[in-house]
């Protein structure tokens, strides 16, 4: 597949360690209320390679935060294993602080994540006295100021946060996580409560940052225009599970299960594709429902088309695989085109 | 004769001593049973120009200009005749008013109020339109009974749209609706405001820094920046090709999917917007347009007709472009 920016694509080739991997993942929750447990990540495998973009994608409440969380061993896996370049997370306190040095969190809204009576420079090097790098502490600072596109450096370090436009917060909280020389950034809904003149702005750093210091991202949202922007895989997230995931273009071209299309569908600058809105609120993590669990508000049931193609039983019966985290184009679902990635 | 007519409306915030021109001479129709997007980055004056329809800018800001609803200058009016207006004529959901719901009084309740202090229908009458209201905005009628927190935020933004809708208002300006909910849901407060307009046949401002989404939900879209509408005209043709540099930076934030332009090439627009106490000289982007020439520096465009928009950039329909 050719692009027309002559962005290198790095492929994981495959036997060598992903840069962070998750292997049948749940995370569960006490429910609220006293409601049943919550299984808020119930069985993902993810894998993010070396210098790669993954976009996670789904709607609000799917698990996506949880998941990402767990990747950054903010939240401990009820099941399965956190990799990290091919070695399980170790949880003690030492080994986890000095992970969250390689990989860094950057959140979604900028002005919760800044302190206010805390300056520019403050701000950013927090995490070096936090991870006692003392030396060049000036110059690490500067250097991730103008890494992050804050140039001339020195002309920030005195703002507050309040004389600052959200996209210029944006990029300091993105300082914040490049200071420490990461190898990973997970960026949680980065551009989200940003202004559409600046989104683009932050996504191109975030590109940039991955092609000249070779970073992996993994990008939490809910915006597929994002993932065909900065992606080279998405991973699509239902109800705690990854229903389908790909290289983006395949994806996003050709989307094979009904909930990426439904998806895809109400996109608003897909006007002219037909709308499926999934009727509803996103579906409750305490009930899951047995057979593929998206089958309640899956339109391909609904309209009848499931039962015409002979599948329905299975879709409201029995449950699916996980999906293999890496390679091909691959849907968890019983329509045929999705056929021989669970059969 | 317009629903509502913005005629040469200006605001001026005065604060500390100084002069803020947050809105500078805006002149903009909204017809019934059509939706106008108002697009613009922050601070550009999209709330402060719909706040001036029920006069609810604050005390500090000097208001000049006319602005008709039904033909009638708002303006003229006593207190007493705009508060009238509120809620029968025009209604606002406002930006990030789902947090404002009552946290210990259940939505029906709320949603009551209105209905009870404008017109003399009895409780079980007002909530039989409660009711019909959130069913209106896709909510049983069963809903009626629960709190905020019992609700998703889709379903609160819903909540408000219906609260908007309480006395059958003529006009809704929604502010940023939609902003901070997920595509699905979205989606779902998209469509029941567009079937508002084209059922009820209300007339509608829809703000959002989103042209993707003005454009997938309005008639028309004018998009401002630093006080002044820089292009407006029909949604589609605004979307898909602008005309202001402006407008054209907007509307390539998004991207189309499938597009190969966008892949791996996300757009942005660089700088900041002006602060309005301390506007630049002739062209306000100036500074940040990327075609600008030298006399960008010293003139000022003006709105001007080409085809089916109202542009205002030197370049645009001379020579030079
Ligand atoms: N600490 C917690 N205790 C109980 N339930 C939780 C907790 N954190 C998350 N959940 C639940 O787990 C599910 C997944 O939440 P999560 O925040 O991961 O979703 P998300 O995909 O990030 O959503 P959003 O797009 O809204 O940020 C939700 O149902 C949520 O209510
Ligand atoms: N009460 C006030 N006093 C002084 N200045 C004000 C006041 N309210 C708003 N402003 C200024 O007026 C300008 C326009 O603000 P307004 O809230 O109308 O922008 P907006 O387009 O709605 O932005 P957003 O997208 O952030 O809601 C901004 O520069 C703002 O700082
Ligand atoms: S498996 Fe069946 S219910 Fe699930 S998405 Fe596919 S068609 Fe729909
Ligand atoms: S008038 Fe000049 S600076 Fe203003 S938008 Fe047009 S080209 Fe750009
Ligand atoms: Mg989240
Ligand atoms: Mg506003």
């Amino acid at each position: 597949m050719t692009t027309p920016t002559d962005v290198d694509v790095p492929s994981v080739p495959e036997g060598q360690a992903a840069a962070l991997e998750a292997r049948d993942i749940a995370v569960t929750f006490r429910g609220r209320g006293g409601g049943g447990q919550a299984r808020a990540v119930d069985g993902v495998d993810l894998r993010l390679g070396r210098g790669e973009i993954v976009a996670l994608v789904g709607e609000s409440g799917c698990g996506k935060t949880t998941l990402a969380r767990t990747l950054l061993g903010l939240e401990r896996p009820a099941e399965g294993t956190v990799l990290v370049d091919g070695e399980p997370l170790n949880y003690s306190s030492r080994a986890l602080k000095a992970y969250r040095r390689r990989v860094q969190l950057v959140l979604q809204d900028p002005t919760g994540a800044l302190n206010p009576r805390h300056t520019v420079y403050e701000a950013v090097a927090e995490g070096l006295r936090i991870h006692g790098l003392t030396d060049n502490e000036n110059d690490r600072v500067a250097q991730a100021l103008s890494l992050a596109g804050l140039r001339p450096p020195e002309r920030f370090f005195l703002r507050y946060p309040h004389e600052l436009s959200g996209g210029q917060r944006q990029r300091v909280v993105i300082a914040g996580a490049l200071v420490l020389n990461p190898d990973v950034i997970v960026a949680d809904e980065p551009v989200s409560s940003l202004d559409a003149s600046v989104r683009g702005e932050i996504l191109a750093l975030l590109l940039r940052l991955r092609d000249e210091l070779g970073l992996s991202l993994l990008v939490v949202t809910h915006d597929l225009g994002l993932a065909w922007n900065i992606a080279d895989r998405v991973a699509v997230m239902y109800l705690g599970r990854i229903v389908e995931q790909g290289p983006t273009e395949e994806l996003l071209a050709n989307p094979k299960h009904p909930y990426t299309r439904a998806l895809l569908s109400v996109v608003p600058e897909m006007g002219r594709m037909e709308q499926v809105v999934l009727a509803g609120e996103p579906p409750d993590p305490t009930r899951i429902p047995a057979g593929c669990r998206f089958h309640p508000r899956c339109p391909v049931v609904a309209s009848g088309e499931a039962a015409a193609l002979g599948i329905e039983e299975k879709c409201k019966g029995q449950s699916l695989p996980l999906l293999s985290p890496a390679g091909a184009h691959s849907a968890a679902c019983y329509l045929p085109a999705s056929a021989e990635s669970v059969s | 004769m317009a629903l509502l007519e913005f005629d040469d409306v200006s605001v001026t915030y005065r604060s500390r001593g100084a002069d803020i021109p947050a809105v500078r001479g805006v002149t903009l129709n909204v017809n019934a049973g059509e939706s106008l997007g108002l697009a613009g980055e922050s601070g550009c004056g999209k709330t402060t120009l719909t706040s001036t329809v029920l006069r609810m800018q604050p005390k500090s800001a000097k208001v000049t200009g006319e602005i008709r609803l039904n033909g009638d200058n708002i303006l003229d009016m006593t207190w007493g005749q705009v508060r009238a207006l509120r809620w029968a004529e025009a209604s606002v959901v406002f930006q990030g008013a789902m947090h404002a719901l009552n946290p210990v009084q259940k939505i029906g309740d709320q949603l009551a109020e209105p209905i009870l202090l404008h017109s003399k229908v009895s409780k079980k009458d007002a909530d039989r339109r409660v009711g019909e209201l959130l069913e209106m905005v896709g909510l049983p009628a069963r809903r009626a009974d629960a709190y905020p927190h019992q609700l998703s935020g889709g379903q609160k933004q819903r909540v408000m749209i219906a609260m908007a809708l309480a006395c059958d208002p003529q006009l809704i300006i929604a502010d940023e609706p939609t902003t901070a909910l997920d595509v699905m849901v979205q989606a779902q407060v998209l469509n029941v405001l567009q079937g508002l307009v084209k059922e009820l046949n209300v007339g509608m401002v829809f703000i959002s820094h989103d042209l993707s989404v003005l454009s997938s939900t309005c008639d028309r879209i004018a998009v401002m920046y630093a006080g002044k509408i820089v292009e407006q005209g029909p949604a589609a043709d605004v979307f898909d090709h602008p005309q202001h540099p402006y407008a054209g930076a907007l509307a390539g934030a998004f991207p189309r999917i499938g597009d190969t332009r966008y892949r791996y090439s996300p757009s942005g627009l660089p700088g900041d917007p002006p602060f309005p106490g301390d506007l630049p000289s002739g062209c306000t982007f100036h500074p940040r347009c990327p075609v600008a020439v030298e006399r960008c520096a010293t003139t000022e465009p003006s709105l001007i007709q080409h085809g089916s928009h109202q542009t205002a950039c030197l370049l645009v329909g001379s020579e030079i472009a």
